[in-house]
Parts: structure tokens; C-alpha cells; sequence
């Protein structure tokens, strides 16, 4: 396991590589002048020098190129040409926001997801078996930013049962210490903010959630549908074991691989759908953080947002191979 | 006597559908795809709403009335009225034409750069299998959507550009897979046959790779239709394509956000258009797949 790890491990650094050279090029491959389109047409010669000066656009690009790459390392991701801080800094309280968002989103999908699935495969061909897998069709075709908005329209201003936008109250503000507001509110003791925070929660989370579920619950219900043909699982259902002990204890760790490779790559998604909900429900994540970088053209952000998102979208990736060697030992010997 | 000379003669007859061409078996195994064949029906009728656009919608797309702002649906208005004042209805005809052309052209584009890469890493191998393999795992270590926000970060917001962006982040899907068709194909015997007579690469390639890998590629560009048409309405939707006053349904939804309470049907009906046509691209890419690729299914 552990020589695997390491390989695996290793495997990754020609790809981070790749990464930053991309998220370098960001800023470089800009037609014309980038400093020029940044500050926009009406811009002075002097600012244009200054901001040059301070992106150090002025050097060559491979210097560029050595520097940023050794800022890197020291987790120095540069600086915010809107706020003017140090955008290490800043991120975190965004990030904390992200991940809080996509893990709940990420929860709900595997939850409904897999158990959907396993139940359109145990009852394959019958009216539940119709309905979630047209459904799953539906979702699957669903631009999330639409759903977050019928959310919207649905559950907050017809029925008013949640609240539209953000993360908290705003008259009972939470007070940050992980900025996971769900675990934050538990440790200060305050059972009331943490029910704010999860209402908070819920639209946005089900809107992210809804594609992935989809997903899973096809590829649950269609790996599940092949392990139940096997011969060991006739046996256990003629010996009289009830569907709880057959799915859950024989059929499901054997169904498992490729589900779980569709939830590594879903989680990827969820971090660029995330994109797209926060900026529908004013969820202060790194999404959000990206789109107002986007419309003010502040680069720097830009640049360690996207690749901030893509490293952690490959560590997730790694995480999803080291499980399935995990589960299913075969795998580690034959690469 | 005269009735064995009968069963001979019916015998020696050729039934059709033992010689139907694998194209009409194909399609006749499409056809038996109830969720399919409505897949086709979905489709079929967006590209004739497209291209009959002038034709159905009842005004113009950017026509503003701004007496008329924010109307519910009404006779009029089938689906009401935005906050200048143009009618809905007509600006989804017209919309059906950006979403369909930028979703053919940009599939098409990650279709044929996708499949040159792929043929000449598959094909060639070694250092050119490399470069190209290393640059698509690269590319696809990027959520997609973010890796469209970069290119169009880099290009500037357009619809044209969104376009390009979209066709990007495409390639390494469609590259990967002729890629690994070509290596299985490169192996069979009949192309060790056409080598050894002395056939030139460009000629196997073209009369005998090529083909052979064309049902996954027609598969993958129908699923992928319908990423591009969500992936233009997103970036639509975050100011990054579309740009006013173009009827880009993703964009009729950004400009409209503000009216959520007010008016919900300037929302409504954009998105379960754009829900619609993709529901369509993925249910026809989903039966295509069924009837010429079954391995692919998983």
C-alpha cells in the first residue's frame, strides 16, 4: 500500500506542473498589452507602468515564470490587485466556505444517490425504478443555476420556509473560528445560529447536489443490477437473507468501484458547479470569490483561485485511487 | 413434388432483414428506444424552432416596449415580458439558434482537433504519445467549467469566444478516446496486413483507423452536445459569453436574477429550455450509445 501510495504520489507532480504552467499562462496569453486590459482603455501610461512594474510583466517570462513557481512553494499566492492583501490570507475564510458548501452537497448526493440506485436495482423494472431513474434523467440535464433559482422562487419567497441568500443571519452574525459555521457554531454552544446555519445550507447544498445524485444513482442502480446476476448472491437470497443484508453486506462493497470513481470525479465538478451557486445564493465561497475577481479583472486572484480549485480537485482524485486499493486490494498489484 | 420445388423457391429467397445494412439495424434498434426516439423528437423540434425562428416568433428579439415591461403571460405574451419590454416568447425561438450553434461547432471543433491528437498519439506513440497524453491529463485535471473560465478570462467574455473555450476544454475527452481505439485497432490483424503490403500510414489511417473509430466519436459528440449547450448557458449566465442584447438563454436569466420575486416567468422559461434541449442531446446520445457501442455503457 505504501509503494503505491508513493507512486501514485509521484504521478502527481508532473501534472501540478502542468497546472501551474497553465494558471501562469493565464495572465501572459492575454492578447496585447495585460496590464493595458486590465486597467481598462482609460487608463494613464503611469498606471499601466506602475501595475507592469508590479506584476513584474516587465522581466522575461521564464524569470516570471521561476519566481512565481518559488513563491509558490513559500505559499505565497500573491496579492489582490482589488483589496491590495495578501490573498493567502483572504482565501481561507472563502475556502472554509467551499468546502462547507460542497461537502453537504457531496453528503447529500451519495446518501440519496446510492440508496436510489440500490433501490431501482432491487426493485428493478417497477414504478419507483421509473420514476427515479426519468429523474435522474431530468437531473442530469438540469443547469443547476436554473434549479437554484426555482429553489429561490419555491421554497424561500412562495413558502417561505428558507432563507434566499448567504450564510448566516446578518443581525447574529456567527463568529469564525474554523469558518465551517456548522462546526463553529457547535463548539461556541449555540444550537440556535447552528439551525440558522443549516437553513442557510440546505437550497444551495440540494441545488449542487442534484447533478452528482443523478449520477450516482445511474451507476449505483446499473453496477448493482450486474452484481446481483452473480451465483454468491443467489445463494444468500435463497438462504432467506432479507434485501438489507444482501445489498448492504454482499452485493454493495463489489459495486462499489466504479460508483466511487464517479464520486471522485462528480466532487470535481461540485467544486466548478459551486461557481454557479454561490454566485446564485450569495455563498461567500471561493467561487464567489472567483466571479467578483473575474469582474473587477483581478488577475492574481483569478489565477490562484482556479488553481487552488484544480489542486484540490486532483488530491480528491488521489484520495479516490488510494480507496479503491483499499476496497479492492487487486488493484494495487497490477499497475 | 410441386410443393418442395415451392419451399426451395421460398427458401432461396433472400429476406431483407438478414442483408439490411448495419446503419438500418441500427436504426431500427434506435427506434424501438422509447427514451430515445424522444430524444430525437426533443431535438428535432429545437433545430426547427431555430431555424424556422423569424417565422414563429411573433416580435422581434430585441424590440423593447418599456410601457410593456415585466407582463405575465398572457395571449399576447405566451410567456410574458421582460424589463425592456421584449417578449419571451420570442427571444427563446431565436435563443434555440445560439445554444444549438454554439453546441454543434464547439463539439465540432473538440471533435476534429480531438481526433487528430488522438490518431497521432495512438498512431505514432512514443515522445508525440507523451507530449499529447501528459497535456490532456493536464487539462482534464481542471473542473471543466473552471478550465472554460480561464481560456475566456484570457480571450475576453463573447459568445464567440465562449464558443472556443467550450471546444478546448472539450479535445482531451474525444482525444483520449480515439486514442485508445486507435491502440486497439493498430493491433488487429488486417492493419498488420495493410502494412506489410506496403499501404502508407496517411492511407491505413484514413481507410482504415479513421472508420473503425467513428461510432464512439458520433456517441461522444451527441452527450457532448449537451455539456456545451449547459457550459455556454453557464458562462452566459456569469457574464463570461453572451454578451446583450443576444437572446443567450443563460443570459436571459442573469439579466433577469433581480426579478426572481417580481417576475418569475422571466426565469422560468429560459432555463426549462435550455433543460429541454439538453434533456434531448443526452437521452439521443444515451440510445445512440445502447445501439452502436454497447461496451461503452458504463
Amino acid at each position: 500500500m505504501l509503494t503505491y501510495t508513493a507512486r501514485r504520489l509521484l504521478s502527481l507532480i508532473p501534472v501540478l506542473f502542468g497546472m501551474t504552467l497553465v494558471v501562469f499562462a493565464i495572465i501572459h496569453a492575454i492578447p496585447g498589452d495585460p496590464a493595458q486590459v486590465i486597467l481598462g482603455q482609460r487608463a494613464t501610461k503611469e498606471a499601466i507602468e506602475t501595475l507592469t512594474r508590479e506584476l513584474g510583466l516587465d522581466r522575461p517570462w521564464y524569470i516570471q515564470y521561476f519566481d512565481y513557481i518559488k513563491s509558490l512553494f513559500t505559499g505565497d499566492l500573491g496579492t489582490s490587485l482589488r483589496t491590495r492583501g495578501p490573498i493567502n490570507q483572504e482565501i481561507w475564510p472563502y475556502l472554509a466556505a467551499t468546502l462547507e458548501l460542497t461537502g453537504a452537497a457531496m453528503f447529500i448526493a451519495v446518501l440519496i444517490g446510492v440508496n436510489a440506485g440500490i433501490i431501482s436495482a432491487w426493485y428493478s423494472n417497477s414504478w419507483f425504478d421509473y420514476t427515479a431513474m426519468i429523474l435522474a434523467l431530468i437531473g442530469v440535464s438540469m443547469p443547476i443555476f436554473w434549479l437554484g433559482l426555482m429553489e429561490q422562487w419555491a421554497f424561500s419567497i412562495q413558502l417561505g420556509w428558507l432563507p434566499t441568500t448567504g450564510r448566516e443571519d446578518v443581525r447574529d452574525p456567527i463568529t469564525a473560528i474554523t469558518n465551517l459555521y456548522l462546526v463553529d457554531t457547535l463548539i461556541q454552544g449555540r444550537p440556535d445560529q447552528f439551525i440558522t446555519a443549516l437553513k442557510h445550507l440546505i437550497l444551495p447544498s440540494v441545488a449542487l447536489a442534484t447533478i452528482p445524485m443523478a449520477i450516482i444513482a445511474r451507476m449505483t442502480r446499473s453496477t448493482m443490477l450486474e452484481v446481483m446476476k452473480a451465483d454468491y448472491i443467489r445463494t444468500a437470497r435463497a438462504k432467506g437473507l432479507g434485501m438489507f443484508w444482501v445489498v448492504y453486506k454482499h452485493s454493495l462493497k463489489n459495486a462499489i468501484i466504479p460508483v466511487l470513481t464517479v464520486i471522485g470525479l462528480q466532487t470535481g465538478l461540485l467544486l466548478g458547479g459551486a461557481i454557479l451557486t454561490e454566485t446564485i445564493f450569495g455563498w461567500p465561497g471561493i467561487g464567489r470569490y472567483l466571479y467578483d475577481a473575474i469582474g473587477y479583472r483581478d488577475y492574481p486572484v483569478i489565477q490562484s483561485g482556479i488553481l487552488i480549485i484544480a489542486a484540490i480537485f486532483v488530491f480528491i482524485n488521489l484520495i479516490v485511487d488510494l480507496l479503491y486499493a483499499l476496497v479492492d486490494p487487486r488493484i494495487k498489484y497490477n499497475q | 413434388m410441386a410443393e418442395l420445388a415451392k419451399n426451395a423457391a421460398e427458401m432461396s429467397k433472400v429476406h431483407p432483414e438478414d442483408t439490411a445494412s448495419p446503419l438500418k439495424e441500427a436504426w431500427r434498434a434506435f427506434c424501438k428506444n422509447r427514451l430515445a426516439l424522444a430524444g430525437l423528437g426533443i431535438v428535432i423540434f429545437f433545430i426547427i424552432i431555430a431555424i424556422l425562428a423569424p417565422v414563429i416568433a411573433p416580435y422581434s428579439f430585441k424590440e423593447q416596449e418599456l410601457t410593456k415591461r415585466l407582463l405575465a403571460p398572457s395571449s399576447e405574451h405566451w410567456f410574458g415580458t421582460d424589463d425592456f419590454g421584449r417578449d419571451i416568447f420570442s427571444r427563446i425561438v431565436y435563443g434555440a439558434r445560439i445554444s444549438l450553434w454554439v453546441g454543434f461547432f464547439a463539439v465540432l471543433g473538440s471533435a476534429v482537433l480531438g481526433t487528430i491528437l488522438g490518431v497521432i498519439a495512438g498512431y505514432y506513440g512514443r515522445w508525440l504519445d507523451t507530449v499529447i497524453s501528459r497535456t490532456f491529463d493536464i487539462m482534464l485535471a481542471f473542473p471543466s467549467i473552471l478550465l472554460a473560465i480561464a481560456v475566456v478570462a484570457i480571450l475576453g467574455p463573447s459568445l464567440q469566444n465562449a464558443l472556443i473555450a467550450i471546444a478546448i476544454i472539450n479535445i482531451p475527452n474525444f482525444g483520449r478516446l480515439v486514442r485508445s481505439k486507435v491502440l486497439s485497432v493498430k493491433q488487429e490483424e488486417y492493419i498488420m496486413a495493410a502494412r506489410a503490403v506496403g499501404m502508407k500510414d496517411s492511407r491505413i489511417l484514413i481507410h482504415h483507423i479513421l472508420p473503425n473509430s467513428m461510432t464512439p466519436i458520433i456517441v461522444q459528440s451527441t452527450l457532448a452536445i449537451a455539456t456545451a449547450i449547459i457550459e455556454a448557458a453557464a458562462l452566459g449566465f456569469l457574464g463570461l459569453g453572451a454578451q446583450a442584447p443576444s437572446p443567450e438563454w443563460g443570459k436571459m436569466l442573469a439579466d433577469s436574477k433581480q426579478y426572481l420575486v417580481q417576475a418569475p416567468w422571466t426565469l422560468f422559461f429560459p432555463g426549462l429550455a435550455i433543460m429541454l434541449t439538453v434533456l434531448g442531446f443526452n437521452l439521443m446520445g444515451d440510445g445512440l450509445r445502447d445501439v452502436l457501442d454497447p461496451k461503452m455503457k458504463q
